[in-house]
Protein backbone atom coordinates (compact mmCIF):
# COMPACT_ATOMS: atom_id res chain seq x y z
CA UNK A 1 0.00 0.00 0.00
CA UNK A 2 0.82 3.60 -1.08
CA UNK A 3 1.63 5.96 1.97
CA UNK A 4 -0.99 8.21 0.77
CA UNK A 5 -3.77 5.59 0.28
CA UNK A 6 -3.21 4.70 4.04
CA UNK A 7 -3.42 8.35 5.04
CA UNK A 8 -6.17 8.88 3.69
CA UNK A 9 -8.21 5.44 4.72
CA UNK A 10 -6.65 6.66 8.43
CA UNK A 11 -7.91 10.41 7.80
CA UNK A 12 -4.68 10.76 9.05
CA UNK A 13 -3.08 14.78 8.01
CA UNK A 14 -0.23 15.01 5.40
CA UNK A 15 1.99 17.24 6.53
CA UNK A 16 4.49 17.37 3.53
CA UNK A 17 5.44 14.77 0.77
CA UNK A 18 4.11 13.00 -2.39
CA UNK A 19 3.32 9.73 -0.06
CA UNK A 20 4.14 8.03 -3.19
CA UNK A 21 6.35 5.52 -1.99
CA UNK A 22 4.64 1.83 -1.27
CA UNK A 23 5.01 0.47 2.61
CA UNK A 24 6.99 -2.95 2.28
CA UNK A 25 8.91 -2.92 5.30
CA UNK A 26 6.43 -3.03 7.87
CA UNK A 27 5.71 -0.39 10.62
CA UNK A 28 8.40 0.58 13.20
CA UNK A 29 8.45 2.51 16.47
CA UNK A 30 10.84 3.93 18.35
CA UNK A 31 12.29 7.51 19.42
CA UNK A 32 16.10 6.82 20.02
CA UNK A 33 17.41 7.97 16.86
CA UNK A 34 20.47 5.38 16.37
CA UNK A 35 18.22 2.39 17.30
CA UNK A 36 15.89 3.85 14.39
CA UNK A 37 19.14 3.60 12.48
CA UNK A 38 19.90 0.23 13.06
CA UNK A 39 16.70 -1.35 12.79
CA UNK A 40 13.81 0.57 11.05
CA UNK A 41 13.48 -1.54 7.93
CA UNK A 42 14.11 0.29 4.39
CA UNK A 43 10.65 1.62 2.97
CA UNK A 44 9.16 0.93 6.47
CA UNK A 45 6.06 2.77 8.18
CA UNK A 46 8.35 4.70 11.09
CA UNK A 47 6.14 6.15 13.60
CA UNK A 48 7.63 8.38 16.45
CA UNK A 49 6.57 11.51 18.81
CA UNK A 50 9.95 12.80 18.16
CA UNK A 51 9.30 15.54 15.26
CA UNK A 52 12.64 17.38 14.83
CA UNK A 53 15.17 17.98 12.25
CA UNK A 54 16.69 14.86 12.84
CA UNK A 55 14.34 12.69 12.70
CA UNK A 56 14.08 13.69 9.16
CA UNK A 57 17.73 12.74 8.58
CA UNK A 58 17.50 9.24 9.68
CA UNK A 59 14.28 8.80 7.86
CA UNK A 60 16.07 10.28 4.89
CA UNK A 61 19.31 8.19 5.51
CA UNK A 62 17.67 4.80 6.93
CA UNK A 63 15.17 5.12 3.86
CA UNK A 64 12.17 4.43 5.60
CA UNK A 65 8.98 5.00 3.37
CA UNK A 66 6.99 7.91 5.60
CA UNK A 67 7.30 9.48 9.04
CA UNK A 68 4.41 9.12 10.91
CA UNK A 69 4.03 12.01 14.08
CA UNK A 70 2.23 10.24 16.62
CA UNK A 71 -0.01 12.08 19.51
CA UNK A 72 -0.24 15.51 17.41
CA UNK A 73 3.44 15.83 18.66
CA UNK A 74 4.70 19.56 16.93
CA UNK A 75 6.58 19.32 13.70
CA UNK A 76 9.06 22.19 13.73
CA UNK A 77 9.74 24.43 10.49
CA UNK A 78 13.39 23.00 10.46
CA UNK A 79 11.85 19.98 10.22
CA UNK A 80 9.70 20.63 7.72
CA UNK A 81 12.77 22.03 5.66
CA UNK A 82 14.83 18.73 6.68
CA UNK A 83 11.47 16.42 5.15
CA UNK A 84 11.60 18.81 2.15
CA UNK A 85 15.03 18.50 1.30
CA UNK A 86 15.10 14.55 1.87
CA UNK A 87 11.54 14.03 -0.15
CA UNK A 88 10.54 12.31 2.98
CA UNK A 89 6.64 12.17 3.47
CA UNK A 90 5.29 12.86 6.76
CA UNK A 91 1.97 12.21 8.31
CA UNK A 92 0.70 13.43 11.40
CA UNK A 93 -2.15 11.78 13.59
CA UNK A 94 -3.73 12.44 16.99
CA UNK A 95 -3.28 8.69 17.75
CA UNK A 96 -0.73 7.51 20.24
CA UNK A 97 2.03 5.24 18.88
CA UNK A 98 0.40 1.88 19.38
CA UNK A 99 -3.01 2.87 18.48
CA UNK A 100 -1.45 4.47 14.83
CA UNK A 101 0.65 0.71 15.02
CA UNK A 102 -2.37 -1.09 15.55
CA UNK A 103 -4.68 1.21 12.70
CA UNK A 104 -2.22 1.18 10.62
CA UNK A 105 -1.56 -2.99 10.67
CA UNK A 106 -5.27 -3.05 10.83
CA UNK A 107 -5.84 -1.38 7.47
CA UNK A 108 -2.33 -2.77 5.96
CA UNK A 109 -4.08 -6.49 6.59
CA UNK A 110 -0.61 -7.28 8.73
CA UNK A 111 -2.19 -8.94 11.60
CA UNK B 1 42.55 3.51 -3.65
CA UNK B 2 42.72 3.60 -7.13
CA UNK B 3 44.09 6.56 -8.88
CA UNK B 4 40.97 7.81 -10.59
CA UNK B 5 38.19 7.54 -7.10
CA UNK B 6 36.24 10.59 -6.45
CA UNK B 7 36.90 12.29 -3.60
CA UNK B 8 34.56 14.99 -1.34
CA UNK B 9 35.46 16.61 1.72
CA UNK B 10 33.01 18.08 4.40
CA UNK B 11 33.72 20.52 7.53
CA UNK B 12 31.02 19.37 10.06
CA UNK B 13 30.17 22.63 12.66
CA UNK B 14 30.00 21.73 16.17
CA UNK B 15 26.91 22.00 18.68
CA UNK B 16 24.65 22.59 15.62
CA UNK B 17 22.03 20.00 15.40
CA UNK B 18 20.46 21.68 12.32
CA UNK B 19 22.76 20.65 10.12
CA UNK B 20 23.87 17.55 11.21
CA UNK B 21 23.26 15.09 8.83
CA UNK B 22 24.26 17.28 5.40
CA UNK B 23 27.42 15.54 5.11
CA UNK B 24 25.64 12.31 4.74
CA UNK B 25 22.62 13.26 2.81
CA UNK B 26 24.99 14.66 0.32
CA UNK B 27 27.08 11.56 -0.09
CA UNK B 28 23.89 9.61 -0.04
CA UNK B 29 22.57 11.96 -2.98
CA UNK B 30 25.55 11.05 -4.73
CA UNK B 31 25.90 7.63 -4.57
CA UNK B 32 22.36 7.45 -6.04
CA UNK B 33 23.21 9.23 -8.87
CA UNK B 34 26.27 7.11 -9.64
CA UNK B 35 23.77 4.10 -9.36
CA UNK B 36 25.21 2.19 -6.70
CA UNK B 37 23.13 -0.65 -5.43
CA UNK B 38 20.44 0.62 -2.84
CA UNK B 39 21.61 -1.59 0.07
CA UNK B 40 25.16 -0.57 -0.05
CA UNK B 41 24.17 3.12 -0.34
CA UNK B 42 21.76 2.26 2.86
CA UNK B 43 24.99 0.71 4.55
CA UNK B 44 27.73 3.93 4.11
CA UNK B 45 24.59 6.29 4.94
CA UNK B 46 23.93 4.85 8.38
CA UNK B 47 27.41 4.62 8.94
CA UNK B 48 28.33 7.67 8.03
CA UNK B 49 25.57 9.19 9.69
CA UNK B 50 26.09 7.41 12.91
CA UNK B 51 30.07 8.95 12.69
CA UNK B 52 29.02 12.26 11.49
CA UNK B 53 26.38 12.55 14.74
CA UNK B 54 29.29 11.76 16.71
CA UNK B 55 31.19 14.72 15.88
CA UNK B 56 28.87 17.18 16.41
CA UNK B 57 27.21 15.89 19.95
CA UNK B 58 30.81 14.15 21.42
CA UNK B 59 33.88 16.28 19.82
CA UNK B 60 32.16 19.70 18.88
CA UNK B 61 32.35 19.26 15.17
CA UNK B 62 35.02 17.87 12.88
CA UNK B 63 35.78 17.13 9.09
CA UNK B 64 34.73 14.21 6.71
CA UNK B 65 36.77 13.10 3.56
CA UNK B 66 34.87 10.21 1.50
CA UNK B 67 36.42 8.25 -1.70
CA UNK B 68 34.30 6.38 -3.50
CA UNK B 69 36.00 4.00 -6.59
CA UNK B 70 34.49 1.15 -8.13
CA UNK B 71 35.00 -1.64 -5.64
CA UNK B 72 34.49 0.41 -2.51
CA UNK B 73 33.66 3.68 -0.31
CA UNK B 74 35.82 4.73 2.33
CA UNK B 75 35.32 7.52 4.68
CA UNK B 76 37.41 9.12 6.97
CA UNK B 77 36.36 10.99 10.35
CA UNK B 78 38.53 13.11 11.86
CA UNK B 79 37.94 15.14 15.25
CA UNK B 80 40.18 17.52 17.81
CA UNK B 81 37.34 16.74 20.43
CA UNK B 82 38.27 14.63 24.15
CA UNK B 83 38.93 11.18 22.50
CA UNK B 84 37.44 7.62 23.77
CA UNK B 85 38.94 6.30 26.52
CA UNK B 86 37.82 3.39 26.45
CA UNK B 87 37.01 2.31 22.99
CA UNK B 88 36.04 -1.54 23.67
CA UNK B 89 33.31 -0.30 26.38
CA UNK B 90 32.09 2.87 24.15
CA UNK B 91 31.47 -0.23 21.18
CA UNK B 92 28.86 -1.58 23.73
CA UNK B 93 25.61 -1.24 22.75
CA UNK B 94 23.95 1.44 25.06
CA UNK B 95 27.01 2.64 26.57
CA UNK B 96 26.59 6.40 26.23
CA UNK B 97 28.10 9.62 27.71
CA UNK B 98 25.57 11.84 25.60
CA UNK B 99 24.18 14.97 27.88
CA UNK B 100 20.61 15.30 28.71
CA UNK B 101 20.28 18.00 26.01
CA UNK B 102 21.46 15.62 23.51
CA UNK B 103 18.96 12.92 25.33
CA UNK B 104 15.99 15.22 24.68
CA UNK B 105 16.78 15.23 20.87
CA UNK B 106 16.66 11.71 20.21
CA UNK B 107 20.31 10.72 20.83
CA UNK B 108 22.64 8.70 23.35
CA UNK B 109 20.98 5.41 22.78
CA UNK B 110 24.74 4.08 22.39
CA UNK B 111 23.88 2.19 19.56
CA UNK B 112 26.00 4.73 16.94
CA UNK B 113 29.18 3.01 17.37
CA UNK B 114 27.55 -0.48 17.54
CA UNK B 115 25.33 0.37 14.16
CA UNK B 116 28.80 1.64 12.25
CA UNK B 117 30.08 -1.98 13.27
CA UNK B 118 27.20 -3.60 11.80
CA UNK B 119 26.81 -1.50 8.06
CA UNK B 120 29.98 -1.28 7.59
CA UNK B 121 32.53 -3.72 6.27
CA UNK B 122 35.62 -2.43 7.86
CA UNK B 123 35.40 0.15 11.19
CA UNK B 124 38.72 1.42 12.60
CA UNK B 125 39.12 3.88 15.59
CA UNK B 126 42.06 5.53 16.60
CA UNK B 127 41.49 7.63 19.42
CA UNK B 128 43.32 9.58 21.75
CA UNK B 129 41.97 11.55 24.73
CA UNK B 130 42.66 15.02 24.71
CA UNK B 131 43.93 14.97 21.16
CA UNK B 132 41.22 13.47 18.63
CA UNK B 133 39.91 10.84 17.36
CA UNK B 134 39.72 9.33 13.75
CA UNK B 135 37.62 6.70 12.61
CA UNK B 136 37.79 5.28 9.21
CA UNK B 137 34.60 3.20 7.78
CA UNK B 138 35.01 1.14 4.37
CA UNK B 139 31.58 -0.61 2.62
CA UNK B 140 32.28 -2.67 -0.28
CA UNK B 141 30.43 -1.91 -3.39
CA UNK B 142 28.65 -5.25 -4.18
CA UNK B 143 27.53 -5.58 -8.05
N1 LIG C 1 33.99 11.32 18.03
C1 LIG C 1 33.92 11.04 19.33
N2 LIG C 1 34.65 11.77 20.24
C2 LIG C 1 34.59 11.49 21.56
N3 LIG C 1 33.82 10.52 22.10
C3 LIG C 1 33.08 9.77 21.26
C4 LIG C 1 33.08 9.99 19.84
N4 LIG C 1 32.26 9.09 19.27
C5 LIG C 1 31.76 8.35 20.28
N5 LIG C 1 32.25 8.75 21.48
C6 LIG C 1 31.98 8.14 22.82
O1 LIG C 1 31.47 6.83 22.65
C7 LIG C 1 30.17 6.71 23.25
C8 LIG C 1 29.32 5.75 22.45
O2 LIG C 1 29.04 6.30 21.13
P1 LIG C 1 27.73 5.85 20.36
O3 LIG C 1 27.68 6.57 19.08
O4 LIG C 1 27.68 4.36 20.32
O5 LIG C 1 26.55 6.32 21.33
P2 LIG C 1 26.01 7.80 21.59
O6 LIG C 1 26.54 8.72 20.57
O7 LIG C 1 26.30 8.14 23.01
O8 LIG C 1 24.45 7.60 21.41
P3 LIG C 1 23.69 7.32 20.01
O9 LIG C 1 24.73 7.15 18.95
O10 LIG C 1 22.92 6.07 20.24
O11 LIG C 1 22.81 8.49 19.78
C9 LIG C 1 29.65 8.13 23.31
O12 LIG C 1 28.66 8.31 24.29
C10 LIG C 1 30.93 8.92 23.61
O13 LIG C 1 31.27 8.83 24.96
MG1 LIG D 1 26.38 8.23 18.56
Amino acid sequence: MKVKELCEELGWELAIGDGDREITGGIYCCDLLSLVMGRAPADSLWITVMGNVNTMAVATLADTACVVIAERMPLDAEALEGAKKGGITVLKTEQPVFEAALSAATTMKLN
Amino acid sequence: MSENSLHYHYVVPGDDFTRAGIASSAVKKTLKQLGIYPETVRKLSISLFEGEINMVIHADGGEIDVWIDDEKIVAELVDKGPGIENIELAMQEGWSTASEQVRGLGFGAGMGLPNMKKYSDELIIDSTVGVGTKVTLIVNIVK
